[in-house]
C-alpha cells in the first residue's frame, strides 16, 4: 500500500501485542470483515488481523468482483442473497465508497440441457426472491447489443438467464472499507507477519506462531485464501480442499459500452466491464492442483479465442495484462465456515472462484459465530461436519467450474 | 510449457494429458477403518511441496500414469 493510498484513508498500524482475545490469520476481505462486524456488531475489539504481505494482497486483489446470489441450493441462495443486501448497505455503513454498481448479469445457454437448468434456477431463485428471469436470444441482443447470438457458429445462445441485481464493486475499496472501520475501533492489522505454526496446549488452539514472536489468542481464526491446508495442517484438521490457480486478464480502458456482466457456463468463461473501462475476462480455474501464481500463455489463447466467440468485438482490444490467484476448491464446490473440531480454531475456507461477493455475509456470520460461541442458522449447512454427516452442498453448476 | 513424461510415449506438452489428482493418503495414525475410509473419499493433503499423483495420457496412449510434482511451483520432479 502506498503513501497516497495510506493518506486518503485513516488507518493506524501497530506493533503486535503478545496476545489478544481473537487472532485472524489473512488480512483479505473476509479476515478484515470478520474483524469490522466483531468490532462494530459485537463490541469485541481486541483483535489481530494477520497477513504475509499486504491487505488485500491475496484473493481479493486477483478475482473479477462479481457480486451475485443466482445459485442452484436454496441454503446457497439465501447466504448470497444476504451478502447482496449487506453490499447494497455497505457506503452508508462505513462511509467509504467501495464503487459499488448493479449491472445485470446474463448467464447463456447454448445447449437444450443447460436450458432446462437455467429454468429451474429461476424457478428456484424466484421462489427465495432472488430476481432472476429466463429471456431469450431477442432479449439476449437488447441487453448486450454487442453479442453474435451465433457464437461464432459454433455456439449459438438459446436463451439466458438475467439476474438482475448482479453488481461489481471495487476490490481494494472493499479491503479497505472493512480495515479502515475495523482499525478505527481498535483492532490490530499486522502486515509483513508470517504465521509459521498455532499454539496449541493439549488439544485446543492457544495462539499463532509467527516469524515476529509469538502471539496468545481466545480464538484463532483462519482466514485465508491458497494455504489453508498449510495452516489446518498444524492443528491437525483435515479438510476437503484443493488448490488451484485461476487466471483472469484485462484489456487496456476502451469507451464505456458493455452494460451487463456476461457469463457463460458451457464455455466456462465471463466478462465485465470495469470503472475504468476495462474489459476484466475470467475464466474455469486450472485443471492441476498448483500454489503457482505463474499465468500461462495456454490460458490466454483459450479464454481469448471463447470470449471472441460470443463478443467479436474484443478480438480488436490489446491485452493490458494477465495474473493468477489460488483457489481454495471445496470437494463440493461450497464454502466451508464455522468450528473445525478444535478448540479455539474456527475457519472460513472453501472460497473456491466464489469467494468476494460473499466478503460480508462470511464476515458478519463468522463474527457472530466467534462472538457467540454457536453457529448462526444462516451458514450452519456450511459446516466442516456436512461430509461426515454426508450433506454436502453439492452446487458445482453454479460457480462457473467444470 | 510443461512437459509430462509418458513411460510410454516420451516427453508430451501437459495439454495432452487429463489431471487425475492426488493420491489419497490419510493420515497414518488415523487407525479407525471407517475414519480411514471416509478420509481417503473426502479429503486431501493437498500439499505445497512434491506430491505423488495420476495423469491421464488422453491425445496419446489412454493409459494412466503416475507422477511426482512440486506444487508450490508448478514443475515435474525427477
Amino acid at each position: 500500500m502506498n503513501e497516497f493510498v495510506e493518506t486518503l484513508l485513516s488507518l493506524t498500524w501497530h506493533e503486535p501485542k503478545t496476545s489478544y482475545d481473537v487472532v485472524i490469520i489473512g488480512g483479505g476481505g473476509h479476515g478484515l470483515a470478520t474483524a469490522y462486524y466483531l468490532a462494530a456488531r459485537h463490541g469485541i475489539t481486541d483483535v489481530a488481523v494477520i497477513e504475509a504481505d499486504y491487505i488485500g494482497s491475496g484473493n481479493t486483489g486477483r478475482n473479477t468482483t462479481i457480486v451475485r446470489s443466482n445459485y442452484g441450493i436454496p441454503e446457497s441462495i439465501k447466504f448470497y442473497r444476504h451478502s447482496q443486501v449487506l453490499y447494497g448497505q455497505l457506503e452508508d455503513e462505513t462511509g467509504c465508497w467501495i464503487m459499488h454498481a448493479t449491472k445485470g448479469l446474463i448467464w447463456l445457454a447454448h445447449t437444450e440441457s443447460a436450458m432446462r437448468s437455467e429454468r429451474a434456477r429461476v424457478q428456484l431463485n424466484a421462489a427465495l426472491d432472488v430476481e432472476t428471469v429466463l429471456i431469450d436470444p431477442v432479449e439476449v441482443k437488447l441487453l448486450c447489443p454487442q453479442i453474435d447470438l451465433s457464437g461464432g457458429g459454433r455456439y449459438p445462445v438459446l436463451g439466458a438467464s438475467y439476474h438482475v441485481p448482479a453488481s461489481t464493486a471495487r476490490h481494494d475499496r472493499v479491503v479497505w472499507a472493512y480495515a479502515q472501520g475495523a482499525m478505527q475501533r481498535g483492532v490490530h492489522v499486522l502486515q509483513q507477519t508470517r504465521v509459521t505454526g498455532l499454539l496449541r496446549d493439549g488439544d485446543r488452539v492457544v495462539g499463532v506462531r509467527t516469524d515476529k514472536g509469538d502471539i496468545a489468542a481466545g480464538t484463532v481464526m483462519s482466514a485465508v485464501g491458497g494455504d489453508v491446508s498449510t495452516i489446518a495442517n498444524y492443528a491437525d484438521v483435515r479438510l476437503p480442499i484443493r488448490t488451484h490457480p485461476l487466471q483472469a486478464f484485462v484489456t487496456n480502458g476502451y469507451a464505456q459500452g458493455l452494460g451487463p456482466i456476461i457469463s457463460d457456463t458451457e464455455l466456462l468463461c465471463y466478462i465485465s466491464q470495469t470503472a475504468r473501462g476495462q474489459m476484466l475476462i475470467g475464466h474455469e480455474y486450472d485443471r492441476e492442483q498448483s500454489y503457482s501464481r505463474q499465468s500461462s500463455f495456454q490460458f490466454l489463447q483459450s479464454n481469448a479465442v471463447k470470449m471472441s466467440y460470443l463478443l467479436p468485438f474484443v478480438r480488436n482490444l490489446r491485452i493490458l495484462r494477465q495474473w493468477a490467484g489460488r483457489c481454495d476448491v471445496s470437494a463440493d464446490f461450497s464454502p466451508i465456515m464455522g468450528f473445525t473440531g478444535v478448540d479455539g480454531f474456527v475457519i472460513s475456507t472453501g472460497w473456491g472462484t466464489w469467494g468476494f461477493k460473499a466478503i460480508p455475509a462470511g464476515g458478519e456470520q463468522m463474527a457472530e459465530l466467534i462472538a457467540t460461541g454457536s453457529t448462526p442458522a444462516l451458514i450452519a449447512p456450511f459446516a466442516l461436519d456436512r461430509f461426515a454427516a454426508d450433506h454436502s452442498m453439492a452446487d458445482q453448476g453454479s460457480t462457473g467450474t467444470r | 510449457m510443461l512437459i509430462v513424461t509418458c513411460p510410454n510415449c516420451g516427453q508430451r506438452p501437459v495439454e495432452e494429458f487429463r489431471f487425475g489428482g492426488e493420491i489419497p493418503s490419510p493420515p497414518s495414525d488415523l487407525t479407525d477403518s471407517v475414519e480411514r475410509d471416509f478420509d481417503q473419499v473426502w479429503m486431501f493433503n493437498n500439499v505445497a511441496g512434491v506430491q505423488t499423483e495420476r495423469w491421464y495420457h488422453d491425445a496419446g496412449c489412454h493409459r494412466w500414469l503416475t507422477a511426482t510434482r512440486d506444487t508450490s511451483i508448478d514443475r515435474f520432479v525427477e
